[in-house]
């Protein structure tokens, strides 16, 4: 199916229960520090966010096609649209673009010009090397595991490391064709 | 009016984090865990009573920093204010949520424990994940508190689900 329109994900997101963003972007960056303090390595905490991420993703993928009532996507460009227009909005409540097709059409760009979990963030320069938005990437690639897509998914643009905007590359490894719980009678 | 995101986005996170220093840091240090839960709580609190007192006088007393987070910082946080508050003027304060948010969106549906667990013992396991669960939001409001200048202790009370009281305690 495709999306209806722009509005779509508007029309979604005016429909959910909302709360004060600054309580989720501060609580996210006091994780994020906690984090930091307790694992020491910035090489840890990045996998801890994915992960944090992906264990997210694979549960609020149920929630999201339960509130945006969308079929099966034609194509893996359907389901990139999908994400940066419906689920973006949706949650976050912003909208992202997808940009930067490769030729067979298995790897994009998603890009995040407005992005609330870094209101109000800066990072030290003792955190080079962190992704501070990892658990994103997490969300994205768990979510689409449960609806049968391998995806490996890296930040190619990053505006706490003076990048202009946030840009995910997300790359389909395998689509893993879907198995139903039984058989037919042969 | 700011910025929003969806509900679900808070209950994830909170969820996760719990998760992850309760199950994989530190599995078998619930009290480690729950310093840490109750560190990043301390962390938001103060900075959010940082945000939403800038442009107001400074408090006269305890009493009034403390219905300032009975009414506005609450709101803020639940759109909703505290439903009752108790004090024995001598330092300790309850507030009283009689339905608090982050409990109602937890699983701790009674009768699916029991049949998981005739001993009974599964609803201790629930009061514990509960239990985990608050150490955010009393770190919230000793963090709101401590901005205000004013140390104190803060625990919460359970018993009478979905109501939370939360207990201040100002150290003299």
């Amino acid at each position: 199916m495709a999306p209806a329109g722009p509005r779509f994900g508007d029309a979604i997101f005016a429909n959910v229960e909302r709360v004060n963003a600054e309580l989720f972007t501060l609580t996210y960056g006091a994780i994020v520090r906690q984090l930091l303090t307790d694992l020491e390595e910035v090489e840890e905490v990045n996998k801890q966010l994915d992960q944090m991420g992906y264990n997210i993703g694979i549960r609020l993928i149920d929630e999201f096609l339960a509130k945006s009532n969308v079929s099966r996507c034609v194509d893996f460009k359907e389901t990139a649209e999908m994400i940066a227009k419906v689920g973006f909005k949706m949650f976050l409540g912003v909208s992202a673009s997808v940009t930067n097709w490769d030729a067979d059409g298995t790897c994009c760009g998603i890009v995040l010009e407005d992005n609330p979990l870094v209101d109000f963030v800066e990072l030290p320069d003792t955190c080079q090397g962190l992704y501070y938005c990892n658990i994103l990437s997490g969300v994205i690639r768990g979510a689409l595991e449960m609806v049968s897509m391998k995806t490996e998914i890296t930040w190619v643009r990053d505006m706490l490391r003076g990048d202009d905007a946030f840009e995910l590359q997300v790359k389909l490894l395998k689509q893993v064709p879907e198995e139903y719980p039984y058989k037919d009678d042969e | 009016m700011g910025r929003e995101v969806s509900e679900s986005c808070i209950d994830s996170l909170l969820t996760e984090m719990v998760t992850t220093y309760c199950n994989r840091f530190y599995a078998n240090k619930p009290e480690l865990a729950a310093r840490r839960i109750e560190a990043i709580g301390f962390q938001v609190g103060h900075q959010l009573s940082e945000r939403y007192t800038m442009e107001r006088p400074r408090f006269s007393d305890h009493l009034e920093a403390i219905k300032f987070i009975c009414k506005d910082f609450w709101s803020e946080l639940f759109k909703k204010q505290i439903d009752n508050l108790k004090t024995n003027h001598r330092g300790t304060f309850v507030l009283q949520d009689n339905r608090f948010r982050w409990l109602t969106h937890l699983s701790l549906d009674p009768t699916t424990e029991n049949t998981e667990d005739p001993n009974g013992r599964s609803e201790n396991k629930g009061a514990q994940v509960a239990s985990m669960h608050l150490y955010f939001p009393c770190g919230i409001i000793r963090g709101a508190l401590s901005n205000l200048g004013i140390p104190c202790a803060v625990s919460a009370d359970i018993s009478n689900l979905p109501q939370c009281s939360f207990v201040i305690r100002i150290k003299a």
